[in-house]
Order: C-alpha cells, then sequence, then structure tokens
C-alpha cells in the first residue's frame, strides 16, 4: 500500500519535472542524472539519450548536433536528453571509458537500440537512426532481388509498396525516407535498401542519386503478374515524398461530365497540369483505354481525365480531342487535337513548368544584393568611367622614360594603378591640379601606371597605391603625405617652389618674411611663417632646425635668420635665442616662443602645435590634426557661422584654463546636415 | 692560399694537367654551395647565388652551357612558346607566355631577343644560356665532369656533412650544398626481344629522306614520339605508333609535357584517312623479328618463348597467323624507341640515399616539395629532374616552371643559411584587396607554377596589417615559419591558381557546352586556370596537409574563394572580381575592406566608436581621400554611403555560402563571421 502510494507520488513528481524541463526549453537538450532520466520515460513513448561522463566537455560536435534534433524528434514524440553520469550513480549505461559514450533509445523503459556516436553524425543521421529504429517493422531493410519479389508478392492485391534506395544510411535523403513513413508507414510498405545492385537490377539507369519507387501492388490480382511501378522524379525530400505519395493516392483516371474550367484535381492543387481527354459516347470504350494509358504514362506528372462531352453544357472546338489545364492560375486552357498518345505525353512533358522547392534555407540568404557595389569610391569611380579627363595635362612615364624624366627636370610623379577605384579618384584631383598648374609651374606632372610598369615602381620602393613623389634635380626624392586631394597636393605642390629652410640675409629681410611680403604668392597656401633665430655659432641648432624646416618642406614655410645682428631681432619679439618666430597672417600677429629643445623632432612638433588653433571650427580637412591630440573634443554646434560672442566666452574659459583637457572646437551643424544627406 | 692556387683552374685549361700533378691539390676546395650542370636551371640557381654574393660553382661537363639544347630536340623546334606581343606592357604578366627566358634583372635576357619564331629553334636557346651565362658572369667550371658524389660526415658543416664531389681529372670539390641541376639525360630502354633492333631517338636520323617509301613503327607516345613522326611523315608509307597508354593531349590534361597541337600531325592522318596510326599495348609484352630480307616483324614474346631458341626466325609465330586481320602484321623496315628519359643516378654513392621515386616517378629522384632530397639534407634537385614533385600536374619539369622553383629553393637556402627572412612586403590592411588583384592579374610564377607555387599572406595582429610573400611551396605550407623565418600566428591566406577539378584529363572533352562559366555565385564552379584564395585560421599542420582531401593541392581551409575564370585572365572587374574578393576578405577578418572618401569619414569620426581601416589608415593619419566635383555628384546620386545601415546588415559573400555541392566552398563556421562582419560594420 504504501510503495505503491509513493510510486504514484514519484510519477507525479516526474510529470511535474517534466512540464519544468520540456515545456520552457521547448528545444533545448535537457541534461539529467541517470536515475532522474529514468524516472521520466513513459511506457510507449519513446526516448533518446545520450549517456556521458559528467566530466566531458560541455561542448563536441556531437552534442550540438544532438541539440538540433531535439526539436524534429519532438515531431515526432521521441524526447531527447543528456544523461550526466556522476559517480554516485553508476548506470549500465554509463560507459567506462569517455570516448565509448553511447547513444540509446528507450521505448517505454525497454532499451531498443544503442548508437555509437559516430554513427548519429549529424542530426540528419540522429532523426533517421531513430526513426528507422522505431519504425523497424514499417520499413524493411532489404539487400537483393529476392527480399524485393518476396514482398511484393506478398502485397499483391493488398497493399502498395514504396521502394526506395539511399546511399547509405544516415543521410537527408534516408531521414526524408524515415519521415515519410512515419506518416505513411501504416498504409503503405515501405522497403529500403542501400544497395546499388539491387537498384539495377530493376532497370534504373541512374544509380547515382536516391531513388524511391511507387510499386502498384494492390492493383494486381493476378500473382503471376509484376507490379507497376512509378518512379518518383523530384529528388528525395520529405515535401517531395509527401507530394509524390498524395498523387500516387489520387485515382488514376477520373470521369467528369463538366466545364474543365471548373474542375479541379488534388493534381492541380500539388501544382501538376490536368489532362483532359475528350470522349464520346460512340468511342467510350476505346478512349477510356487511351485514358488509361495515357495516365499511366503521366502518372506522377499529370493528372488525366475523361471528359464526357456529350454530356457536356459548355462548348469546347469541335475537333478537339485534348484539353490541357495548367495549374497556374490564369493561364488559358489549350485545346489540342493530338491523334498520337506519345504527342500527349511529350506535349505535356515539355510544358511542365518544374518548381524548384529549395528546403534548403540557407539557399535563400544568398544576398540578392551581392552584385551591388557598397563602396563609394568604387561606386563613383565606376559611375564616371565614361567621362573624358584630360589626362594629356599630365605625362604618363613608362619604363624606358622614367628615368630620363625625372632625371630631366624636376616633377611630380603619380604611382597609380587603373583598376583600382581609390587610384583612378585620386587620379581625378591630380588631373584637377594640373589644370590648375597649367602653363603656370616648373613642376612637370606625370604619372605611371604600375599596373603596365611594375618594375619601375618596386624600384622606387612604391608598393601601395596610389603614390605620389616628388623628383627634384639633384636632391633624394620626397613621398608626398598628405591628404589626397586637389588642394593639398596643390598646396605641395606650390609651398616647394623654394627650398626650406629659406636663408634669410638681413633684417629688412626678415621683417619682409614675417609680413608675407617676401612670398606673397605662397602664403596662401601656408597660413604661417615660420623663423627660426639663432646666433651665428649655435651650429647644432640650425642643423636640426634645418632638418626640421626641411621635413615641413610642401606644408609650411619656414625660414632661419643667424646673422650677427640677430638680437635685433629676437630683442624686437622678445624672444631668447633659440627661438622661433611664428608670424600668423591671416590675423596679423607674430609671437616668440623660446626653443628649450633644439632636437629636429621637438622643433616639428611645436611648429605642428603652433600650427593648431584654440577653437577652431572643425572641418573635413583638420578633424584628424585635432583628433591626434587624443583629447576629448568639445563641440559647440553652431547653425552657420559661429557667433562672436560665444567664441569669445569659449575663449575666456580655454584662457582660464578650464578646458585643458578638452580640445574645444565648434561645428557648422549646417555644412555638417549637408554632408551627411550626401 | 688554396684559391690562389686554383684560380688559374678556371682561366687556363692547358695549365691543368701540370697543376693536377701537385701533391697540393688534393686537399679539396670548398664551396658553400656546388651547383651540377650549366643548363637552364643550374644557371638560374647560379643567377641568385651571384645575386646574393654567394660563394658557389656551377660544374659543367662540356665547353659551354646548354649543351643538351646543341643535340635535343632532334628535330631542333622547341615547342616552348616564345609569345613577343601580349598587348600588355607588364614585364611580369608577359613572363606567363614567354616559356624560354630564365629570371634575371636584365631586360635584354629575355627570349625574345634571341628569336623571331613562336617554337624557337634548339640552336637559339643554346645561344641564349651561354649568352645568360656570360653578361652576368656566373661562375661556371667547364669541361668538368663529376664522376663521384659521396658524403663526409662533419659537425661543423651546415648540413653534418659535406658533398665531396669528383672530378674527371681527380680533383675534389667539397661543398656544403649540393644543388643537383643535371635533367634527364639517360634514354629510357625497355627491354624485350629485339630491342637491339630499336633505333632510339637520340641517335635516329632525322633526316626524311633516308625515310623515303619506308614503312616505320615508333614506340612511345610522347612528344619526342610524334616529334620524330611530322618529321618523316610526308615521305614514309605509313608510321604506326604503338606505347602502353592512349595518347594524352596536352590541351586536355592542361599539362604541356602531353602531346602538344604542334606535334600531333600523324593525328589527322589517322583519324581522317587512317593513314598512320596508334596502337595500345605493353611494350613488355612485345619482340621484335627481324625476317631473312631484314623487315622487322612484331609478335609476342609469348611465341617466341615457345618456339624455343633453335628456330629460325621465318618460322616463328605470328600474331597474324592466328588473327589473320592483326593491325600490325606488315613487315616494318625501321623501328624507333622515343621513350623519353631517366635521371642518371650511377655517380651519387649510396650514402647519398638519392634513390628514385615509385609509382609514376621512377625516372626521377625521391625528393620533397621543398626540392630537397629525402636521403640527405643540404642536397636539392632543380630544374627537370625535380618534376617529380609536379609530374603531370603543373610546369615544374621545364624552363617556365622551374624558374620558379630554382628561386624558392635560393630562398629557402637564404634563410636557412644566412638568416635572411623569405622577402615580404608589410602593408596596411587596407591595401589587402588590391595586394591579391595586382598579384592574381600579373604573377607569372603563380600562373605557370599553378597549383605548386602560393603566393601567402600573413596577417599581423588583429589584422591590421599583413605581410606578403611571394611564390612559396605549397606543400611545405605547415613548415613555413620554419622556412621561412616569417610568423604565421594570427591566421594566413594562400592565393594559388587552379582549375576546375574535373576539367583536366586525357579523355575529358575540354570544348564542351557551357565550359565556361559567367557568374560570380558560380564561380566555385570555374574550369580555366582561375585564382583561388583559401583563408587559415592557424598555419596547417603536417598531418593535415600529407592526409588533405584527394585533390586538393591544400587542406581544408576555415573559407575559401575562387574568382571566377576570366577569358582574357584579367581579374580587375570591380563588380564581377575585385567586390566579391573584398567581400570573402572582409568575413574571414571581421572587418571593413572598403575605401571611403574624407567626407564619409570625417562623418564616421564624429558619430562613430570605431572607424573602419581606411579611414584609421589614412585619414586619421591626414591622408583621407578628398572627393571632386564630379565625384562628389556620383556620390550623391548613387545610395552611398546613406544606405550604409541597409545593406550591411546581411550576409555578405555568395561564395561562403554553404552549397549543396562543394562542401567546402563555405567557411566552416559561416554564422560566426557572418554575423560578427555585420555587428562590427553596423558600429560605423
Amino acid at each position: 500500500m504504501m510503495s505503491s502510494g509513493s510510486s504514484v507520488f514519484r510519477v507525479g513528481i516526474s510529470f511535474a519535472i517534466v512540464c519544468i524541463f520540456y515545456v520552457p526549453t521547448i528545444d533545448s537538450l535537457p541534461e539529467l542524472s541517470p536515475q532522474k532520466y529514468f524516472s521520466t520515460l513513459q511506457p510507449g513513448k519513446a526516448s533518446l539519450a545520450y549517456f556521458c561522463q559528467a566530466d566531458s566537455p560541455r561542448t563536441s560536435v556531437f552534442l550540438e548536433e544532438l541539440n538540433e534534433a531535439v526539436r524534429p524528434l519532438q515531431d515526432y514524440g521521441i524526447s531527447v536528453a543528456k544523461v550526466n553520469c556522476v559517480k554516485e550513480e553508476t548506470s549500465r549505461y554509463c560507459g567506462k571509458e569517455k570516448d565509448l559514450m553511447k547513444a540509446y533509445l528507450f521505448k517505454g523503459n525497454i532499451l531498443l537500440r544503442e548508437f555509437p556516436t559516430d554513427t548519429l553524425f549529424d542530426v540528419n543521421a540522429i532523426v533517421a537512426h531513430v526513426l528507422f529504429a522505431l519504425l523497424f517493422n514499417e520499413v524493411k531493410y532489404i539487400t537483393n532481388l529476392e527480399d524485393l519479389q518476396n514482398i511484393e508478392n506478398a502485397l499483391k492485391g493488398k497493399a502498395n509498396i514504396v521502394f526506395s534506395y539511399v546511399r547509405a544510411i544516415g543521410i537527408p535523403e534516408h531521414r526524408a525516407v524515415m519521415e515519410a513513413a512515419f506518416v505513411y508507414g501504416t498504409t503503405y510498405q515501405f522497403v529500403l535498401t542501400t544497395e546499388i545492385a539491387l537498384l539495377e537490377s530493376i532497370g534504373s539507369e541512374d544509380v547515382e542519386n536516391a531513388r524511391l519507387y511507387f510499386f502498384h501492388c494492390k492493383l494486381v490480382l493476378d500473382l503471376t503478374q509484376q507490379c507497376r511501378s512509378t518512379l518518383m522524379e523530384q529528388p528525395l525530400t520529405t515535401l517531395n515524398i509527401h507530394l509524390f505519395i498524395k498523387i500516387m493516392k489520387a485515382p488514376l483516371l477520373t470521369e467528369v461530365a463538366d466545364d474543365p474550367q471548373q474542375v479541379s484535381t488534388v493534381h492541380l492543387q500539388l501544382g501538376l497540369p490536368l489532362v483532359f481527354i475528350v470522349s464520346q459516347q460512340a468511342t467510350y470504350e476505346a478512349d477510356r483505354r487511351t485514358a488509361e494509358w495515357v495516365a499511366w504514362r503521366l502518372l506522377g506528372k499529370a493528372g488525366v481525365l475523361l471528359l464526357l462531352r456529350d454530356s457536356l453544357e459548355v462548348n469546347i472546338p469541335q475537333h478537339a480531342n485534348v484539353v490541357f489545364k495548367r495549374a497556374e492560375k490564369g493561364v488559358p486552357m489549350e485545346f489540342l487535337v493530338l491523334h498520337d498518345v506519345d504527342l500527349i505525353i511529350s506535349h505535356v512533358e515539355n510544358n511542365i513548368h518544374v518548381e524548384e522547392i529549395q528546403e534548403d534555407e540557407d539557399d535563400d540568404v544568398e544576398g540578392p544584393d551581392i552584385d551591388t557595389q557598397d563602396d563609394e569610391v568604387a561606386e563613383t569611380v565606376y559611375r564616371d568611367r565614361k567621362r573624358k579627363l584630360p589626362l594629356e595635362l599630365t605625362v604618363e612615364l613608362t619604363e624606358e622614360t622614367f628615368n630620363a624624366t625625372v632625371m630631366a627636370s624636376d616633377n611630380i610623379v603619380l604611382f597609380y594603378v587603373d583598376w583600382q577605384a581609390v587610384s583612378m579618384a585620386f587620379l581625378q584631383s591630380y588631373i584637377d591640379v594640373a589644370i590648375k598648374l597649367k602653363g603656370t609651374s616648373t613642376m612637370l606632372l606625370t604619372r605611371i601606371n604600375c599596373a603596365d610598369w611594375p618594375d619601375v615602381c618596386t624600384k622606387q620602393n612604391v608598393t601601395e597605391f596610389p603614390f605620389v613623389k616628388m623628383y627634384k634635380k639633384g636632391k633624394n626624392p620626397v613621398s608626398y603625405t598628405g591628404m589626397l586631394g586637389t588642394e593639398d597636393l596643390l598646396k605641395f605642390i606650390q609651398l616647394n617652389r623654394i627650398s626650406y629652410p629659406v636663408n634669410i640675409t638681413s633684417i629688412q629681410e626678415a621683417e619682409e618674411y614675417l609680413s608675407g611680403e617676401l612670398y606673397k604668392d605662397l602664403i596662401s597656401y601656408s597660413s604661417m611663417s615660420v623663423l627660426g633665430l639663432f646666433s651665428p655659432n649655435m651650429t647644432t641648432a640650425k642643423e636640426d632646425f634645418s632638418e626640421a624646416g626641411n621635413y615641413l618642406k610642401g606644408y609650411v614655410i619656414t625660414g632661419i635668420y643667424s646673422e650677427e645682428d640677430v638680437s635685433l631681432l629676437s630683442n624686437k619679439y622678445a624672444a631668447t635665442l633659440p627661438a622661433l618666430l611664428l608670424a600668423r597672417h591671416t590675423e596679423g600677429k607674430i609671437e616668440s616662443i623660446p626653443l628649450a629643445s633644439t632636437h629636429a623632432q621637438d622643433v616639428v612638433q611645436i611648429i605642428t602645435d603652433a600650427l593648431l588653433e584654440t577653437f577652431p571650427e572643425i572641418t573635413v580637412e583638420n578633424l584628424p590634426s585635432y583628433f591626434r591630440l587624443q583629447k576629448p573634443l568639445l563641440i559647440l554646434f553652431s547653425d552657420g557661422s559661429i557667433n562672436p560672442q560665444y567664441k569669445n566666452a569659449i575663449l575666456t574659459l580655454v584662457k582660464q584654463k578650464y578646458l585643458d583637457s578638452f580640445t574645444p572646437c565648434w561645428l557648422n551643424l549646417h555644412d555638417f546636415m549637408e554632408k551627411k544627406h550626401l | 692560399m688554396g684559391l690562389s692556387a686554383l684560380a688559374p683552374l678556371w682561366s687556363s685549361p692547358g695549365l691543368l694537367l701540370v697543376i693536377a700533378l701537385h701533391p697540393a691539390l688534393s686537399v679539396p676546395t670548398h664551396r658553400d654551395y656546388c651547383v651540377l650542370g650549366a643548363g637552364p636551371a643550374g644557371l638560374q640557381m647560379a643567377y641568385f647565388l651571384q645575386r646574393a654574393g654567394r660563394d658557389y660553382a656551377v660544374f659543367e661537363r662540356t665547353q659551354r652551357p646548354g649543351s643538351f639544347f646543341t643535340r635535343y630536340p632532334r628535330h631542333r623546334k622547341l615547342i616552348s612558346i616564345n609569345k613577343r606581343y601580349t598587348g600588355n606592357a607588364n614585364s611580369e604578366f608577359n613572363l606567363r607566355h614567354d616559356w624560354n627566358s630564365l629570371l634575371s634583372h636584365d631586360p635584354r635576357l629575355l627570349f625574345r631577343h634571341y628569336s623571331r619564331a613562336y617554337f624557337p629553334d634548339a640552336h637559339d636557346m643554346v645561344r641564349y644560356l651561354g649568352d645568360f651565362t656570360d653578361t652576368l658572369g656566373l661562375r661556371v667550371l667547364y669541361n668538368t665532369t663529376i664522376t663521384h658524389v659521396t658524403l663526409d660526415k662533419d659537425q661543423r658543416a651546415w648540413n653534418g656533412h659535406y658533398f665531396i664531389l669528383t672530378d674527371q681529372k681527380g680533383q675534389v670539390h667539397q661543398c656544403s650544398v649540393l644543388l643537383v641541376a643535371t635533367g634527364l639525360s639517360v634514354p629510357n630502354q625497355v627491354d624485350f626481344p629485339g630491342s637491339e633492333y630499336v633505333e632510339g631517338y637520340e641517335s635516329v636520323s632525322v633526316d626524311p629522306e633516308d625515310f623515303v617509301g619506308q614503312n616505320v613503327l615508333i614506340l612511345g607516345r610522347g612528344n619526342s614520339a610524334f616529334e620524330t613522326a611530322d618529321n618523316i611523315l610526308g615521305v614514309t608509307n605509313f608510321i604506326h605508333m604503338l606505347s602502353r597508354s592512349r595518347v594524352r593531349l596536352s590541351w586536355a590534361t592542361h599539362y604541356v609535357g602531353d602531346l602538344r597541337a604542334i606535334n600531333n600531325g600523324l593525328l589527322d592522318t589517322y583519324q581522317l584517312k587512317s593513314l598512320d596510326g596508334l596502337l595500345e599495348s605493353d611494350l613488355t609484352d612485345l619482340a621484335i623479328l627481324k625476317d631473312s630480307k631484314g623487315k622487322f616483324h612484331v609478335t609476342l614474346k609469348f611465341f617466341l618463348e615457345e618456339a624455343g631458341t633453335n628456330q629460325s626466325t621465318d618460322s616463328i609465330t605470328l600474331p597474324q597467323d592466328d588473327n589473320d586481320n592483326f593491325a600490325m602484321r606488315v613487315p616494318y623496315d625501321r623501328v624507333i624507341r622515343c621513350l623519353g628519359w631517366n635521371f642518371d643516378f650511377s655517380i651519387f654513392n649510396k650514402s647519398l640515399r638519392l634513390n628514385s621515386g615509385n609509382a609514376f616517378g621512377k625516372k626521377y629522384p625521391l625528393i620533397r616539395a621543398s626540392y630537397e632530397s629525402k636521403g640527405s639534407r643540404g642536397l636539392f634537385v632543380l630544374g627537370t629532374a625535380s618534376h617529380s614533385v609536379d609530374y603531370r600536374k603543373s610546369a615544374g619539369g621545364f624552363i617556365h616552371g622551374f624558374r620558379y622553383t630554382a628561386r624558392a629553393v635560393h630562398r629557402l637556402l637564404e634563410h636557412r643559411h644566412h638568416g635572411i627572412a623569405w622577402p615580404a612586403t608589410e602593408l596596411p590592411i587596407t591595401q589587402l584587396t588590391s595586394s591579391i588583384v595586382r598579384r592574381v592579374n600579373e604573377a607569372s610564377g603563380l600562373y605557370q607554377m599553378f597549383g605548386v607555387l602560393a603566393d601567402v599572406v600573413l596577417l599581423k595582429e588583429n589584422a591590421t596589417a599583413f605581410e606578403y610573400l611571394e611564390e612559396f611551396p605549397l606543400q611545405m605550407v605547415a613548415q613555413l615559419e620554419m622556412l621561412t623565418g616569417r610568423k604565421a600566428q594570427h591566421g594566413l591566406f594562400v592565393i594559388i591558381m587552379e582549375y576546375g577539378r574535373n576539367f583536366s584529363g586525357p579523355d575529358k572533352d575540354v570544348f564542351f557546352d557551357n565550359r565556361s562559366v559567367g557568374q560570380t555565385e558560380d564561380a566555385w564552379q570555374s574550369n580555366f586556370l582561375h585564382p583561388v584564395i583559401y583563408y587559415y585560421r592557424h598555419l596547417p599542420t603536417e598531418q593535415e596537409v600529407r592526409f588533405r582531401p584527394a585533390h586538393w593541392p591544400l587542406p581544408r581551409p576555415t573559407a575559401i574563394h575562387h574568382i571566377v575564370e576570366d577569358f582574357l585572365t584579367d581579374w580587375t572587374a570591380p563588380i564581377g572580381h575585385i567586390l566579391p574578393l573584398r567581400r570573402f576578405l572582409e568575413n574571414c577578418l571581421d572587418t571593413d575592406l572598403r575605401s571611403f572618401y574624407a567626407e564619409s569619414c570625417f562623418l564616421f569620426a564624429l558619430t562613430r566608436q570605431k572607424l573602419p581601416p581606411f579611414c584609421q589608415q589614412g585619414y586619421l593619419r591626414m591622408q583621407g581621400l578628398v572627393s571632386t566635383e564630379s565625384l562628389r555628384q556620383h556620390r550623391v546620386e548613387s545610395w552611398l554611403p546613406r544606405n550604409h545601415a541597409a545593406t550591411d546588415s546581411r550576409l555578405e559573400d555568395s561564395s561562403q555560402q554553404p552549397g549543396d555541392h562543394e562542401p567546402l566552398d563555405a567557411p566552416m563556421a559561416p554564422g560566426p563571421l557572418a554575423q560578427s562582419l555585420d555587428s562590427n560594420k553596423e558600429e560605423l
């Protein structure tokens, strides 16, 4: 009494556990201890369990596949679990060694089969094997023709057979067959083989792929007669097999006396066309034989009906003996005159619209826009490919002309490759520079296509494209490292007309230099002129400054003054030697900075820092130089130009050192939104 | 001391005898590198050694380079093409269609300056090789026949032993590394009764007059057999050709060693008018009998054995006695053997363990994919003799192939013995797509040595930069770090050229409809030579290379990409070639390799946390790309970059989709790759 009570109690508990485990986590693999697992088994219910050591890795390829199989198996009422073998609860299903763990299939608490994990190599194999084991009676596995004939003979006049060949057990086709057997196993006898020889012996030419035949044995009453068979022509997928069996189930031939337009059969619903054989009372018997003959030939391809013209209310053309009706809606029926059965067959076969049913979801993901360019440079260059550029404004160099040209005069060389979008985009800017410089510059603008002349480019140490180098007589070539655009390149070329630092020789010249008079035509390219002041004996400092000036050539105008009377200048601008005078031309200001360290690198740093403004408008061109400071940008957004009041307010804050940890700047929101909309 | 005493050796053979008698000379002269043979491969190696300033010498039997070509091919026409015009200025590309030149820095030393003929005369090759040697000043010891090579164990030696070479005068040379470039020099002979009546290709007359009105049987089915037939086709009664295997046409096999169209005149007359003919039989089953009139009859060895030794030739059973329409029932006036060549193993001492391969490679010494002998470290085989590596596959047995493998061997040696890492260019990741596009469009080594040599991209940490290595021997990829001195810790791309998997073969119809693929989606089905890029997260192991899938040049990659074949072999189409390649690279590296104008980078910099590499490495370093007015206009018209977000949230590369057809065309883990790429791009 006590014991039975407790067992009822336990069932109740286990049911609760099942609910907790299965319902909320419908498709994840439950993990149980052996004892718990066995308590969940229900009579008549199948369950697949994988027994593994508790300390085994939590993930493995097998577990991933098993996890994937949870949901499909659940559709067939089969539960799946991972059973962790713990030391306290040894079970005979827990293998001794880690790699000898197996999966077991139970029905109720009866062990049906055990599977080494390598037979369950993927989700298809898992589903296929489990169903195969459960449908042991419904699906007969055979290996030779004799077996097949025996089954055939046994079922003649009784039931039809679904015979299939798959190349191996556990592959997707096998799974598809098993899934069909699960549904139709009681209606039809399923027979399965993996023997090519067997397939060949029933006359199949194609032994490469899985095959499925429907044997019409139920109709056979004479035991000496063979069962007719129909081959399924579509690939073996679950859906295709279902469709095929449905069609096989439909009557071979239907007699109708209605308007063919209104007639619909299962064929039409499944996307197959209908063939009406038009019959008259007088020829009914012959027509029926013809129609049956046609129906057998078209089995699986079209539905065949016998249309009795005499009792028909609608008119069909006088001579038409066949009506062809497609499954697609809105396609008019065809009224045909065909005097040969083969013509009917071929007409149907030529007009079947084979709709490939893609079961593989992955195929659908294939990017609809795989051909859509998402690189803006490539796209714009491509769109612009037909516009003719005035390339003649630049000289195209070759392997033969390169050395002679760069030796003969001052050159700017663009190294590019003609199939590379970035190269071709920059080539446009380069041509723009040529247009702007046309007839005014001594600098020759040349270009070389490295796709044609790789050796030249390699010898010039150019490995990235596009790349610009300046070659000046008697000097080492200089690589251009500025923005790849018209403005910056033009500035580089213009500023490079003179060499840096400029040697200033008199006080008067120095004043002209600082006021911008000396290089009037250049100061539009450099908003600041730098003058280094040194005593004549500061040799190292002068050398370092020269190096820095040379480094900055093409970007800033630099000059040097180290005559005996240098003190006149240093006194005037309150500088202690060595010092830098910075002339900001736009503001008309000259400030001095003492040079604590005269290392070239430091000088370069001082000058580049000096080029930055305290409260700049942030633009496409200057953002990188402020970004480099690695301080957060404090941006004042302004609709249009900045209000001077705000500007002063910020400048005051800067002066009071409140904003030292930021880079204060302002952004013209008006321009920005425009860019954004581009 | 030793060197100065030896100096006259090279210049003055007259002095040689006198000095040779001097006892001091029994002291071996040492060289770091010894090259055997001044043929194309030996000279090519000498060139690289010379440029690297290495201590080397080339030993040559005769008095000039390229002696093989003074006699062979017998009919003097080289079947290696000398394409002087390609319509392309790119010198590297042009080597794809120049099968005769050796590699050098000197553009004068290109074969097209030596012959105007598309199929040049062999004399021009001799002249070319002579000029190559003289112009570059390669150090060749002529008239020096190495008669014996053995090993001398020595701990101090680079490889634990020296190679000891003895020449015909007894002079001994000690070498740290031995480079064998002696080609195949021993005619292949098949032994059967009556083989003594057979004339060899090496000595048969080349004057058609000698064959007027004769019935000729040629044994063999290679280019030498067809070349011999072509020469006499017009004057003989008929020519029959006999060999064990079916004829292999090089246009079908894509192997230049098979029968070339230029030599196939006999196929015409055979198939059109049943005049001449091809027959298949195992030569070892045959016997040739000479009758009383001096004519030759083909019979079976079996009949001969049956008849015993005492029978007169006329009474021995002939196949036609039983079978009166036997194909070879007519008597022949001449039988010519054109059965190819074998490597000369005779001078190598057993201690070198230089063995012949098995299977098809009996005529070649057994070597590794690094061209180093399996038997002794430091012994490399170059040139034609090294063809076992890619026999019937690629071009390693021919000048246009082994000129590249010699360079690869040299690079391996430079690293092994001189600490010079395999040359590589380090570039920012933004240049990755362009670097690959550039190489697949111009590289000749990848093209000629398809499936054997590969370019390798070694990624740097976080895939911000990469090193590009050219023409590394594919099969050695597992040992790449050790062989090149480069690090492959962060994944790699391997770039090779391939034909379609099922395209090449002796009986394949290569002209079938739809043989070429045009759609990007079908790129993996490309048949003609096309670039394929393999991506590995980790360097494959030796095991993985050895047990790679059959017919695969490399083990299973993490992801693979085929660039669709191109009729013009021009893989620069923006949408058809570059875009899919870029997406593949992006998916592998989980990064964005698109290029952007400065305006876009500016926007990104102000609105996103992370910038694409092109903006990081360009714009933010003040090297942004500025658009021009007209480009800006197009940018407005196109949807770019406004719709970035919309287009980014999708899977990118079709070649990465798991296909049913070729599972390997998909990455092992397509999900994570694609997803992480998405997430990364969305940040923009």
